[in-house]
């Protein structure tokens, strides 16, 4: 059981990377990987957000939007068995998302000024960041019960910090490179970005 | 030697300011400070009294490759002509150079194995520093800095990691990436994430899996002359696809169907990439460097203790379905590239971590995960190259947080 939740684990931290395998999160993950510590920052709050909406999404999904999900509803028989309202999740999934970033937000701004000083709009952001609706979506598809979800979400979050540490580490190194004038910022970046693709092809192929 | 000088002084107004052939001064600089030590003295403190400069240091690197190349070349012509059947000939250019030169397909003759691996690993050497050298050249011409050394060692190692039947225009697409993408874009050498020999093979080895993951690539032989019943594929290949993992000892049934023992190995008599067979060769080269200072003993020290340790690890958990956890690492070490990439990849001072410590983590990590990709990722039997890669990436990171560390072990011991 421990080994399933392990692979599962591995998975999204390493196999399928966010933000190394399948490009999710872009625009924060060249935007805000200019500093270490920054970044470190952004990449826990991305892995909370994503700790916090994956599972609660997959309530929402199991127990109100599948097919059949309303069935325990006392007193309604077999009323709501056929109801199918999986045509909402795009909606309630962001909303859930938007709500969560919304209540992250208030509480680095009330209690670690510094850090929300220095994400600045990314932070709202993220509400909108497809690395965290990517994250329910994949939930969604591959019919992960409740505990494989707050496992997923902690995996696919530690894998997309861990991806944005490494950006910013190479980022703060890059200072003593010598660019080419037309590369410079976002374009060495995005060529960053492949090359780390690159390397994170390692795990590419694993079966677990 | 002074005649040498003569040459390029004689030269030099043609390439200094106002010359005719001004804008090609890095070439001619290039050569001057390879030849010579060059005049410059620093005018202010602190002052540099030693003559090993960046050049002196990558050629370190290049005359501790020797061995590697030595072998590679026998081993190449030594495999292919194992491997072929004598009678029906090789074919084909390198076939009229041997016929012409009556030098012949003799397995047995130590000659006529390196003569034979050398029309293999020559072209592709010719070819990587043509194109690659152009590239470097170009960018030092149009961004005015110097052509440097780091190209040299690039182009060396680059033919070392190819399978000998490489076709030669995939050398030069994967070495003009290599330099162009791995190197130049971020300034050129000392600047650069990723190292770039690597980058190229990878290149190559994602864009043309083919030609250089293949069974058929390892052996310079081809369909038409080669001996009954041959396959060419590499131990650790054969390994990744042993068909019943169940039957005791499995892991050992590719090694007796090769008919090798640790020692051909050890010593390089088996198939793979050119440069990569001889662990013997490879420590040679260590030695140098080691000796010399210009490769980490760290990194090489942390890349033997994680192969060590991860290869233990997998054997004490063992298993029946994946034979290849039951490969003990004294059999790891001497196969594929680790040894290769453990000693000229890995201590890559660019692209390695600059502190201490981090040394031994990136080394002990590179180490760890190339037996783990060997073993638990069926796509790559081979894991040495991704590792590197993929701690290329992560260098930086540990760079920062040793650093890190070291500031909170000073702040706490000071008492601050």
């Amino acid at each position: 059981m421990l080994s399933h939740y392990l692979s599962i684990f591995t998975q999204a931290t390493f196999i399928e990377n966010m933000a190394l395998a399948f490009f999710l999160g872009m625009c924060t993950f060249l935007g805000c990987s200019k500093k270490v510590d920054s970044a470190i920052g952004l990449g826990i709050a991305v892995t909370f957000v994503q700790v916090v909406t994956v599972p609660m999404n997959n309530l929402i999904f199991t127990k109100l939007l599948a097919p059949g999900a309303l069935t325990w509803v006392p007193g309604t028989g077999d009323l709501f068995a056929k109801i199918d309202l999986t045509f909402l999740s795009f909606l309630t999934f962001i909303g859930t998302i938007a709500a969560i970033v919304q209540i992250v937000e208030m509480t680095l701004d009330k209690y670690v000024p510094s850090l929300y000083a220095t994400l600045g709009i990314f932070l709202p952001l993220i509400a909108v960041n497809c690395a965290i609706l990517g994250g329910s979506l994949f939930m969604q598809e591959r019919e992960y019960n409740f505990p494989e979800s707050v496992v997923y979400g902690f995996g696919s979050g530690f894998g997309w910090a861990l991806a944005i540490t490494a950006m910013a580490a190479i980022r703060e190194r890059m200072r003593y490179s010598n660019v080419p004038a037309g590369l410079r910022g976002l374009g060495i970046t995005f060529l960053l970005a492949g090359l780390m693709a690159v390397g994170f092809m390692a795990f590419s192929g694993i079966q677990l | 030697m002074q005649f040498l000088r003569d040459l390029l002084d004689k030269q030099a107004p043609l390439f200094k300011k106002g010359g005719k052939l001004e804008k090609l001064y890095p070439l001619y600089e290039a050569h001057d400070t390879i030849l010579f030590t060059p005049g410059d003295v620093t005018k202010a403190p602190a002052h540099v009294r030693d003559g090993i400069d960046l050049k002196r240091l990558m050629f370190t690197v290049v005359i501790a490759l020797i061995p590697c190349i030595v072998v590679a070349c026998y081993n190449t012509g030594h495999m292919a002509n194992a491997a072929m059947n004598p009678d029906v000939g090789m074919g084909g250019w390198r076939g009229l150079i041997i016929d012409i030169l009556g030098i012949g397909y003799s397995a047995t003759n130590p000659f006529a194995c390196f003569f034979h691996g050398f029309l293999y690993w020559f072209p592709v050497l010719i070819v990587t520093f043509v194109v690659g050298g152009a590239i470097e050249v170009l960018f030092s011409i149009i961004r005015k800095h110097e052509v440097n050394e780091g190209f040299l060692v690039t182009g060396m190692l680059f033919p070392l990691v190819l399978p000998p039947t490489i076709p030669l225009w995939q050398v030069a697409v994967g070495i003009a990436f290599g330099v162009f993408i791995g190197k130049e874009v971020f300034g050129g050498t000392g600047m650069n994430i990723l190292n770039p020999a690597l980058t190229a093979r990878a290149f190559l080895f994602f864009a043309y899996p083919a030609q250089i993951s293949g069974d058929k690539v390892w052996v310079a032989v081809n369909e038409a002359n080669q001996i009954d019943g041959f396959s060419g594929a590499t131990a650790l290949g054969r390994m990744a696809s042993i068909v019943d993992p169940s039957v005791p000892n499995a892991i050992y049934g590719p090694i007796q169907e090769m008919k090798i023992t640790w020692l051909d190995a050890f010593l390089g008599s088996i198939p793979g990439s050119m440069g990569e067979t001889s662990t013997l060769a490879c420590l040679l080269g260590a030695a140098l460097l080691i000796v010399t200072g210009v490769g980490s003993w760290r990194t090489m020290a942390g890349v033997f203790a994680g192969g060590f340790v991860m290869a233990t690890v997998f054997n004490l958990i063992g298993s029946e379905t994946n034979a290849l956890l039951n490969l003990p690492f004294h059999w790891h070490f001497v196969l594929g590239g680790f040894a290769f990439g453990m000693v000229f990849m890995a201590t890559d001072p660019v692209s390695s971590p600059y502190t201490d410590r981090g040394r031994l983590v990136y080394g002990f990590l590179i180490g760890a995960c190339a037996i783990l990709i060997r073993v638990v990722n069926p796509a790559y039997p081979e894991g040495m190259m991704l590792a590197i890669l993929l701690l290329n990436v992560l260098a930086p990171l540990i760079d920062h947080f040793a650093i890190r560390a070291n500031i909170q072990r000073r702040l706490a011991r000071n008492a601050i």
